[in-house]
């Protein structure tokens, strides 16, 4: 286990659920600083949630989520807010660009709310973040005009517009083409070493992650069910991890949905 | 049995807990109202889209409403004699109730219902969600320069649908009707106070525009993020705002214009 200090979110104990839906159940994570963490697991079982909870958009039934010493859910709404603008930011599925925005007044907009700083200078900056994700000659364009991976590497843009510490990426392979998908692994790699950030990546685009990834959770059925290096993990004795890690249809986690006896129910009569 | 009071006892609480919501909400968004000089851009543009896109609709109902009156008051007014007080007769409709009424269910259908669908769609499309993790505040960057635009355009919207509903009704009175036009303004003049018709008009439009923003601003950031659940919010808007207004109006009346 490393020293507290090296991670930038320790999270102990987390509980959470939607209505009677048990998401996380005492689940423990140790985000380490400077390095890409993956969290990886099955659809549903609350990776989404997770980046949402350490956003501070979600709060915990119980459990606590440290961000740099930080507690997210003793901080005030200005507190909490002053935090997002400077230390995190998400990319989300969708890319969640502002439609009515241009992709260079996209990533304008977090420069224009959040500093004074004279036109020139949010031109430079808008520009150098455009190219840093190829997407320099497309500043006029809007969102509906922009490819799928166009628009999630625009709001990567947008998302580094202010240099924040930690990136939190939502699904950012999910729906991509080969092509698309090594740009953009490419992309969060580079980021992370060149800008000197912390990335977690949720996705479950295994050999994408793992290539990128010095630590990788998988999280299934409310818990940790493994974590480590991504080399360790491939080689867990977990039947978890391991049906996980192969894409196996059927093991610990059921390919059936929780239901009555099959018999039984084809049997029934149809209720009114 | 016990079921059924469960049943009524938790859509009782849910209801309450909408209205706390909402209140929450609303107050939060006030407060959170931008200075003018990083929000005077934002309130512009919205007070565009709410207002000024609104105007067509309101000059154009105004202007047929307005002849309405004065050719359904003329049929009956010229039975007794008193085709004079066609002017007294449309000015006091107007102002005291169908100016504001009018002005309400329209600018609910019109403007309301599109607040709702845009914050909705916003909300579906993660970009209230973004925005906030980008540590700009939803409330105080979408909400509230919308919720001011509602405030401020909707009285304007009354007096110009008044404005347009008087010409309207003159035009049909004086031009076609041959009511002579000097106790057509005289009849008006002398009928309409500022003081209780024409003010108590435009508090009554400053309430109803204070409900139906809200409503509608509400609807929107507490939709279901589908496609389903905009329809239902969008809905919800027009006939909540609606009948808010008419009962409202029920109310305000008695209190302005009842005697007792």
């Amino acid at each position: 286990m490393t020293d507290e200090s090296d991670n930038i979110i320790v999270i102990r104990d987390l509980c959470f659920k939607r209505g009677e839906h048990v998401i996380f159940d005492h689940a423990d994570f140790d985000i380490p600083r400077g390095k890409v963490t993956a969290i990886m697991g099955p659809s549903g079982c609350g990776k989404t949630t997770l980046l949402r909870l350490i956003g501070g958009q979600l709060k915990p039934d119980s459990g606590s989520i440290l961000f740099d010493g930080q507690d997210l859910f003793k901080l005030s709404r200005n507190d909490l807010y002053e935090l997002r603008r400077t230390k995190m930011g998400m990319l989300f599925q969708s890319g969640a660009l502002f439609t009515n925005l241009s992709v260079y007044e996209n990533v304008a907009f977090p420069l224009r709310e959040h500093t004074n700083l004279p036109e020139a200078m949010i031109r430079d900056i808008v520009l150098i973040k455009l190219q840093a994700v190829g997407l320099r000659g497309a500043r006029d364009l809007m969102p509906n005009e922009l490819s799928g991976g166009m628009n999630r590497r625009a709001a990567l843009a947008r998302t580094i517009a202010l240099d924040p510490e930690m990136i939190m990426y939502d699904e950012p392979f999910a729906g991509q083409d080969p092509i698309g998908m090594g740009v953009l692994t490419e992309l969060i790699s580079l980021l992370n070493k060149s800008l000197g950030l912390t990335s977690i990546v949720v996705s479950h685009d295994i050999h994408e992650t793992a290539s990128i990834a010095d630590k990788i959770y998988v999280i299934a059925q409310g818990k940790v069910a493994g974590e480590g290096v991504p080399e360790r993990l491939m080689e867990d004795n977990s039947q978890l991890v391991q049906q996980f890690m192969n894409g196996l249809p059927d093991g610990p986690i059921p390919f059936h949905y929780p239901a009555q006896d099959y018999f039984d129910d084809m049997m029934g009569s149809i209720e009114s | 049995m016990i079921e059924r009071l469960r049943i009524l006892g938790r859509s009782g609480l849910d209801i309450l807990a909408i209205q706390g919501r909402s209140a929450i909400f609303v107050v939060q968004s006030l407060y959170g109202i931008p200075s003018f000089r990083k929000g005077g851009r934002l309130l512009m543009e919205q007070l565009y889209a709410v207002g000024v896109l609104s105007l067509p609709i309101i000059v154009v109902s105004g202007m047929f409403i307005g002849m309405v009156l004065s050719l359904q008051g003329y049929t009956i007014l010229v039975k007794f004699g008193a085709e004079q007080s066609v002017g007294q007769m449309l000015s006091l409709s107007l102002v005291r109730e169908l100016g504001p009424v009018v002005t309400a269910l329209l600018f609910a259908g019109r403007a309301g219902s599109s607040l709702t669908a845009e914050i909705g769609l916003m909300k579906a499309t993660e970009q209230l969600t973004s925005m906030e993790m980008l540590g700009v505040d939803p409330l105080r960057y979408v909400i509230a320069p919308r919720l001011l635009a509602g405030f401020i355009t909707m009285p304007i919207l009354m007096l110009i649908f008044n404005v347009v509903g008087i010409w309207g009704g003159y035009l049909v009175a004086v031009d076609w009707l041959d009511i002579y036009e000097g106790s057509f303004w005289a009849n008006m003049q002398s009928a309409t106070s500022f003081d209780e018709d024409v003010m108590n008009g435009i508090i009554k439009s400053i309430v109803f525009a204070f409900v139906i923003a809200w409503i509608a601003v509400f609807q929107g950031y507490d939709a279901k993020p589908t496609s389903e659940g905009i329809g239902v919010a969008t809905t919800k808007t027009v006939v909540y705002s609606s009948l808010a207004v008419l009962g409202l109006d029920f109310v305000l009346t008695a209190i302005m214009f009842g005697d007792f």
